[in-house]
């Protein structure tokens, strides 16, 4: 387990050539959501890989389940690095993937998810699902942390299955929180806007 | 005091056999130079940053400081190389070469439908070029220029996408040619067979002139390729290939320093304001008289190593102006701040770049056995 992760970190560096930068906000161990702009299948793994060791063994990429449970391999990475997969096509009646994410999350683990809730590969970001909003209503104590990724849609772009080793850059910056009496709407919209503007910091 | 002297080099030689150099005395004495210079530059640096900031420009000081961890960087590579052999030293520059090609194509526009002809660049042809370097043939002069430039352009039409077309093909046709065509010549040097005008070094043991002025030729020994002591080969090519990098990396500095001392006509101040006709000439005229001093490293007379350190002289100029002009396209100032906490390579090797096959060529044609 530890010879595979730290394969796939290093794996993870040379495909993307990624850097880090936090701007206004550390790493640390308390629970957070990390939100991030998506444009591409190794936007999951390079985050998680970029993090320091001791937050990325608490941190587990939310993904999908129909992507990374087909064939050996994916199966095989996903388990690597903790992934919680989300059925996206099974009915959400019984039990909504928040409620999912909750429970999962105990009182330990950071999660990382994409509001966009598919990968884009438009410049402009498409609007943000719900999901990060009744996650911070359920659980007010949670840091919401936005991440800019840029450049991960070149190195491997929707519908390639070679990566190009080309350079990409991750800016986290300043965690935020549900206000008291905003909107859905209002939310989602701030939330969208906090990774716009770490693209020119 | 002659005498001393011999000591001292016996000396020296005795340090070697116990150490085992894989490289001849004058590499050796040519490492231990620069090395001393970068413990002087490196100690200056530390002393011009503890100096009040009011009196010294402390961007200039900020770049020094910069250029000489590079240098020291640079060096380390280089000498690296020298112990793990020619084929570890090719190696070396290929990493070199295919990290600034990921620079200079991350920082090239590039669409959606270029993705494939990107993978072939970056992952086919750089690997390639340094390994036909390291089998010694012929190919790797050919390998880029005829099939790899006329295979991208054919690869982007594939691609069903003719927006911008031509505009596409010359971005990737450049970024291949120069970051790692052009680089990949500096360690072809290594491999390069050749002799000298010089008297045979004394450690070779020198054949007495049996046929003397008839075959003229014939005395042209190998410079590149000697024993040692023990009889083991060593490949001075190594310290030819040091005094290059030293070269070029020398004037680049020695160019700034004299368009910052003198500096009145800025050649094109669009491209970029600090390159001037003084530094340029100034640069020129100061690298050839290192080249000539350093002239003993390598197979060349002095006044020959003097002409060899002007062309390359004027090979680093013309690299940066033409990787400037491209940055100032790209309105980015370097290749280091275009991703935050990169190293910019490019901005270290584009005088590399553009000296390396001209010195390559220049030393196969007239030295070449």
């Amino acid at each position: 387990m530890q010879l595979t992760s730290t394969l796939l970190v290093a794996t993870a560096k040379i495909i993307s050539g990624y850097t880090i930068r936090w701007v206004d906000c550390l790493p640390d161990t308390c629970q957070r959501i990390y939100f991030a702009n998506h444009t591409s299948h190794l936007d999951a793994l390079v985050l998680w890989a970029s993090l320091p060791r001791e937050i990325r063994e608490l941190t587990r990429p939310v993904a999908a389940k129909d992507y990374w449970e087909k064939g050996w391999l994916r199966r095989h990475i996903a388990k690597t690095f903790n992934a919680l997969l989300i059925d996206r096509n099974e009915v959400k009646v019984h039990q909504s993937p928040i409620d999912l994410m909750i429970r999962e999350m105990k009182d330990r683990y950071s999660l990382i998810i994409f509001p966009e809730g598919r990968r884009n590969p438009a410049e402009e970001m498409i609007k943000f699902k719900s999901g990060l909003f009744y996650l911070a209503k359920k659980r007010p104590d949670l840091e919401l942390v936005p991440v800019y990724l840029d450049n991960m849609s070149r190195v491997l772009p929707r519908g390639e299955i070679l990566p190009v080793p080309l350079l990409s850059h991750i800016t986290i910056g300043a965690p935020i929180w549900l206000e008291k009496g905003e909107t859905k709407h209002q939310f989602l919209d701030r939330a969208r806007t906090a990774i716009i503007n770490l693209k020119d910091c | 005091m002659l005498n001393l002297f011999h000591q001292y080099l016996w000396a020296f030689v005795d340090v070697k056999r116990v150490l085992n150099l894989p490289f001849d005395e004058p590499t050796a004495w040519l490492i231990a130079t620069v090395m001393l210079l970068l413990i002087l530059a490196s100690a200056a640096g530390k002393l011009l940053d503890g100096t009040s900031e009011q009196r010294l420009n402390t961007a200039i000081v900020r770049s020094f400081n910069q250029r000489i961890r590079s240098w020291w960087l640079m060096s380390a590579v280089l000498i690296a190389g020298l112990f793990i052999g020619e084929h570890g030293t090719v190696v070396l520059f290929g990493l070199i070469g295919f990290w600034a090609l990921r620079e200079f194509i991350t920082m090239t526009p590039t669409r959606r439908s270029d993705h494939r002809t990107l993978f072939w660049v970056l992952v086919v042809f750089t690997p390639l070029q340094f390994f036909l370097v390291a089998i010694q043939g012929e190919l790797f002069l050919i390998a880029i220029p005829i099939y790899a430039s006329l295979f991208i352009p054919a690869r982007i039409a594939m691609a069903n996408d003719a927006k911008r077309f031509l505009e596409r093909s010359a971005k990737i046709q450049i970024g291949l040619l120069i970051c790692v065509y052009a680089l990949s010549f500096a360690p072809a040097i290594l491999y390069l067979d050749l002799g000298s005008n010089k008297q045979p070094n004394v450690e070779i043991d020198a054949p007495v002139t049996i046929e003397s002025a008839a075959n003229e030729a014939a005395q042209r020994t190998s410079w590149s390729h000697v024993k040692d002591s023990d009889g083991n080969d060593i490949n001075r090519n190594k310290g030819l290939l040091f005094f290059f990098v030293l070269i070029t990396q020398l004037n680049d500095v020695l160019q700034y320093a004299w368009g910052k001392l003198l500096g009145k006509n800025i050649i094109a101040p669009r491209i970029n304001t600090s390159r001037t006709w003084e530094g340029v000439i100034g640069g020129a005229a100061t690298s050839a008289l290192l080249g000539a001093l350093f002239s003993w490293v390598t197979p060349f007379l002095f006044w020959q190593a003097a002409i060899m350190a002007i062309v390359i002289s004027f090979m680093g100029f013309a690299g940066g102006m033409t990787m400037s002009a491209i940055k100032r396209d790209r309105g980015v100032k370097d290749y280091g701040t275009l991703v935050q906490g990169h190293a910019g390579i490019l901005d270290r090797i584009d005088s590399l770049c553009f000296a390396a096959p001209v010195f390559y060529h220049l030393t196969k044609v007239f030295f070449a056995i």
